[in-house]
């Protein structure tokens, strides 16, 4: 009885240091770095059963199997690579929210760069023709006469909006 | 009864809305042959039509007040122990109800057009008022025919099917209602454009009157699409704000084209150029409101939003989206070789500035809308399945929005007609030093300096930087108080633009997030903030069980406040919800949210610090105020004179 | 060519296009795996948990394994078709009973009648991962090379039998 008095007395210690000063609460997962793989990974996946959700943020049972099997594969020492091709080697691109670079997808992914080019070609070609158009319409001014002009509308402030007459 | 009243005031509104948009129309089209009659059936017909709108709108309020579930439409979107607030809301919370709102928005954003046009010539508001018309006229038939939302079931049912547990949430009162006003407030721009075509008179006035009507729609999309994005930032329980869905995608579509469309606007309204382009974008920010509604309602995308489909509805929306915007384009390319081209001006300048801000907002636009379709054209081409999601779009979205960041604090500095761009960048020194010094030393601040960070803060420092130097010069000039309230507008919205990058980099880079497994007593810190948990407790709503969490907030041992994550099980639906509990902050949210039981008194639980979160919303707050201050300017309140001339006011002088 | 034409033609296309996406489901996903060998488990029959089933045991053999489960609402559709299916005995099926209690699924067999050949307990939901189930049922038609030529999602109805899944199974017994 006696010999059992210091463990009593220490395990009460515990209790109180425990409500004191309170523990620092487990990860919910076993281990934060597989975690954080595994989340990288699935937000790349689309959830097949849900409407538009990344496997990350599902809830659905086919999502926690599959979030189940990436975790293991990467406790398997797989590449993000190799379960990436796993994926896809089951369901098709379709699960990729980031589409592969084949010939179907060029357009996806060099369109909007192609966009950006014509419309930064269109703009400057416009811009050239417009100020010849503009120039012909309009009676030709000398350099000195432009000067005047420009001096006239804009030299003595920035801009022209703003101030009231 | 009531449903009757309501179904039959929407076929009156119909009657009416044909009237209005076809006798106005041929009146200002015969205006000098006896139309004049005609032209002043226009504004009548606008209110009768808003009238029954209104009607026909409190007859499906009422059913869902009183639990009346002999109405198709009641019956699946409500229930009896909904409280009050969300059968108030409920009426927008399904497929039919939410297009007779639009509708609401149109009949209203109508009036308004006929109670503010007084300055306007009479032909002008006539064509305004028909061509709304028309597009009433459209939408009422697709309610009819497709939608109807007093539509009977019987017998009755004994109950309802209640609301989407996801949508019973203070977010579904406000945000629907402000994204229709801004979707549909492009309706307007549009049919002033239209108008234009029409009449032929496609010049300055046009772009100063519909001006102000733009500017309103795009801060309603604005602040419509931040409440959405708020909204589901605390409602889905994992902290995200944008999920690049299609239904997303959909409003953001619209608002890219009109932040084209307003600044586009400015320069036709004071130099009289792109009025080809400007009409052109005033048709696209409207056909992209459309575009979104078909893509919502016709089930060709999947998508967490959509509406339960129907065929028969997919068909309608595509044969009206197809006549409105098909003959509007069409009517387009037979007015637009005659149009005139406008004052010169230089290659740098702020008109070419601005179109080159238009070319990159409408190159993101084709970026999202590409992303958002590709799915469906692969598909449609037999060449497989396909998803595009979030990882697409950050990586074509984010670097499309860098030069235009950049050049946003240039464009306020330029002159009109011939900008000195060495001078300009002289002047923008300071703010560069300035940007330069914040993005070193705020990364460093929060304790990790990474290039794209700091690319972020730099951008935000800079067009930040822009609006202060330009307010700084006006300031030294002594002429800051003269200052139009729409040069103040501008500068609050881009002001806003810096606060949402800001808080989008931070966010993104800063943030801390932790899955913990928590007993009564644990604790779990993040970013510098800790929570020890309490317990669980199980309480009663009106109509949910809920399991709240009770979790003590401190940092530094001082104890902050308490906060309550709830899980809630909703009585008629078998899908559980999370409702976070946010302790939101100036330059932080702490966000806790309830995951699942996992052991007799541990639970899960989420808990994230995210930096500066705020300031993405409350960047949006800015520049939807910046919209409301530009078109409070009084410049917009008067005069038919000067509206019809295309000098700005500084070059008389 | 009037330039001011081209974003009508734009918009007619991209009409064209919505027009055929809507009659085209989105949510319809074919797999990757027709054409390939069935993938290989090894995995305990339902009724006679002590024994085992893999699909090499049926080389040589055309067949239909068929996913379902006793929580699987759609399942209870297909049902009565599956059962006069084997009745004609065109060919054998097999159950591959995805994520379900034992005893749930024995109760549901018994109560619905039982058309497999055997059913195979798949608890974890692992061979169906493999196979890529999404959504439960699913149908897959092997050939006796032991490759999959034919993959129906969502329930088998009647049309899909007779004018997919019945002529295929006559053309690989030929």
């Amino acid at each position: 009885m006696r010999r059992l008095l210091p463990f009593a007395l220490l395990a009460l210690l515990v209790l109180f240091a425990g409500a004191a000063s309170a523990r620092e609460a487990a990860p919910t997962a076993e281990d934060v770095v597989v975690e954080k793989r595994m989340v990288a990974i699935s937000e790349e996946l689309r959830c097949l059963v849900c409407q538009n959700e990344s496997l990350a943020a599902s809830q659905a049972d086919l999502a926690k199997d599959l979030r189940r099997e990436i975790r293991e594969q990467i406790q398997d020492g797989r590449s993000d690579q190799e379960i990436m091709d796993f994926m896809v080697g089951r369901y098709g691109d379709f699960v990729r929210y980031r589409p592969p670079l084949t010939g179907a997808t060029l357009m996806l992914w060099f369109g909007p760069f192609a966009l950006l080019l014509t419309g930064v070609v269109v703009l400057v070609v416009y811009l050239r023709r417009r100020s010849r158009r503009v120039a012909a319409t309009l009676p030709a001014l000398s350099a000195e006469e432009q000067r005047k002009v420009d001096a006239l509308l804009g030299g003595t402030r920035d801009t022209t909006e703003g101030r009231k007459p | 009864m009531i449903p009757e009243l309501g179904h039959f005031a929407l076929i009156l509104a119909l009657i009416v809305s044909l009237v209005q948009g076809t006798l106005p129309l041929i009146g200002a089209h015969r205006v000098n042959n006896g139309g004049r009659a005609w032209i002043a059936l226009a504004r009548p017909a606008a209110r009768a039509q808003f009238f029954l709108i209104v009607f026909a709108f409190v007859c499906l309020t009422w059913a869902f007040v009183a639990n009346d579930f002999s109405v198709v439409y009641v019956a699946q979107n409500s229930n009896s122990r909904l409280p009050l607030e969300y059968r108030l809301a409920g009426v927008w919370g399904g497929h039919e109800g939410s297009l007779l709102l639009w509708m609401l928005m149109l009949s209203g954003w109508t009036v308004a057009v006929s109670l503010l046009s007084r300055h306007l010539p009479d032909a002008m508001t006539a064509r305004v008022l028909g061509v709304l018309g028309l597009i009433a006229v459209g939408f009422l038939a697709f309610i009819l025919f497709t939608s109807n939302p007093f539509e009977r079931l019987l017998p009755a049912a004994a109950d309802g099917r209640d609301l989407n547990p996801l949508l019973q949430d203070p977010g579904l009162i406000f945000h629907p209602p402000m994204l229709y006003m801004g979707y549909v407030g492009f309706s307007i721009a549009f049919a002033f454009a239209i108008a234009a075509l029409l009449s032929g008179q496609l010049d300055a006035a046009w772009a100063r009157w519909s001006r102000p009507w733009t500017t309103a729609a795009w801060a309603f999309l604005t602040f419509g699409i931040a409440l959405g994005s708020w909204w589901a930032y605390y409602e889905l329980g994992w902290g995200g704000w944008w999920f690049w869905d299609p239904v997303e995608n959909a409003s953001f579509l619209p608002w890219l084209v009109g932040t084209a469309l307003i600044h586009s606007l400015a320069v036709t309204e004071k130099r009289g150029c792109f009025k080809n382009w400007t009409v052109l974008l005033a048709i696209a920010a409207f056909s992209l409101s459309l575009l979104g509604t078909f893509l919502v309602r016709s089930g060709v995308l999947t998508s967490v939003h959509a509406f339960a489909t129907d065929p028969r509805r997919g068909i309608f929306i595509l044969i009206l989206l197809a006549t409105v915007i098909g003959a509007s384009l069409f009517l387009f390319a037979l007015r637009a070789p005659k149009v005139g081209l406008g004052g010169s001006f230089g290659l740098i300048s702020r008109e070419s500035l601005l179109l080159m801000n238009n070319v990159l907002l409408v190159v993101a636009c084709g970026s999202v809308m590409l992303g958002t379709l590709y799915p469906l054209l692969i598909d449609a081409l037999g060449m497989g399945k396909l998803s595009v999601g979030p990882p697409y779009f950050n990586a074509v979205f984010v670097p499309l929005m860098v030069p235009l960041l950049v050049l946003m604090a240039l464009g306020p500095l330029a002159r009109w007609k011939h900008a000195d761009l060495a001078a300009v960048l002289r002047r923008l020194t300071f703010a560069f030093v300035a940007a330069v010094a914040i993005a070193i030393a705020v990364p460093l601040l929060y304790g990790k300096w990474s290039p794209l960070t700091a690319m972020g803060v730099l951008l935000a420092a800079w067009v930040a930087g822009g609006s202060v130097v330009a307010i700084i010069e006006r300031r030294r000039t002594g002429g800051l108080a003269a200052q139009p309230l729409h040069w103040w507008g501008m500068h609050l919205a881009h002001v806003g633009v810096a606060a949402f990058v800001l808080g989008v980099t931070m966010v993104s880079s800063f943030q801390e997030e932790k899955d913990v497994r928590m007993e009564p007593d644990d604790t779990v810190s993040v970013g510098g903030y800790s929570f020890r948990f309490i317990g669980v407790r199980e309480a009663m709503g009106p109509n949910y069980r809920a399991m709240v969490g009770e979790l003590e907030l401190s940092r530094d041992g001082k104890v902050l406040r308490t906060m309550q994550p709830e899980k809630r099980a909703y009585l008629t639906s078998a899908m559980p919800m999370t409702e976070a509990a946010i302790d939101t902050g100036l330059l932080r949210d702490v966000y806790v949210s309830l995951g699942e039981p996992v052991g007799e008194r541990a639970w899960s639980v989420r808990a994230y610090y995210k930096p500066f979160v705020d300031w993405i919303w409350g960047g949006c707050l800015l520049m939807a105020l910046g919209g409301v201050v530009a078109i409070s300017d009084r410049r917009y309140r008067m005069r038919k004179a000067a509206a019809s001339t295309a000098v700005p006011q500084g070059a008389a002088a | 060519m009037n330039r001011f034409l081209l974003p009508l033609g734009i918009f007619i296309v991209l009409v064209a296009f919505l027009a055929v996406g809507l009659n085209l489901n989105p949510r319809e996903v074919p797999s990757p795996l027709i054409g390939k060998p069935a993938p290989a488990f090894e995995l305990p029959q339902l009724h006679k948990p002590e024994l085992s089933f893999a699909p090499k045991n049926m080389l040589g053999k055309v067949w239909l394994l068929n996913v379902w489960a006793s929580w699987c609402v759609s399942c209870r559709q297909e049902h009565p078709i599956l059962v006069d299916f084997a009745k004609t005995g065109s060919a054998p099926i097999y159950g591959l009973n995805y994520k379900d209690p034992r005893a749930d699924a024995l109760r549901w067999l018994k109560q619905y009648g039982d058309p497999y050949a055997l059913s195979i307990a798949d608890a974890e939901g692992r061979v169906g991962i493999d196979y890529g189930v999404y959504g439960v049922p699913e149908t897959y038609v092997i050939d006796k090379a032991g490759v999959i030529r034919f993959k129906q999602i969502g329930p088998v109805t009647q049309d899909v039998l007779e004018a997919k899944i019945l002529p295929l199974v006559k053309e690989l017994n030929k």
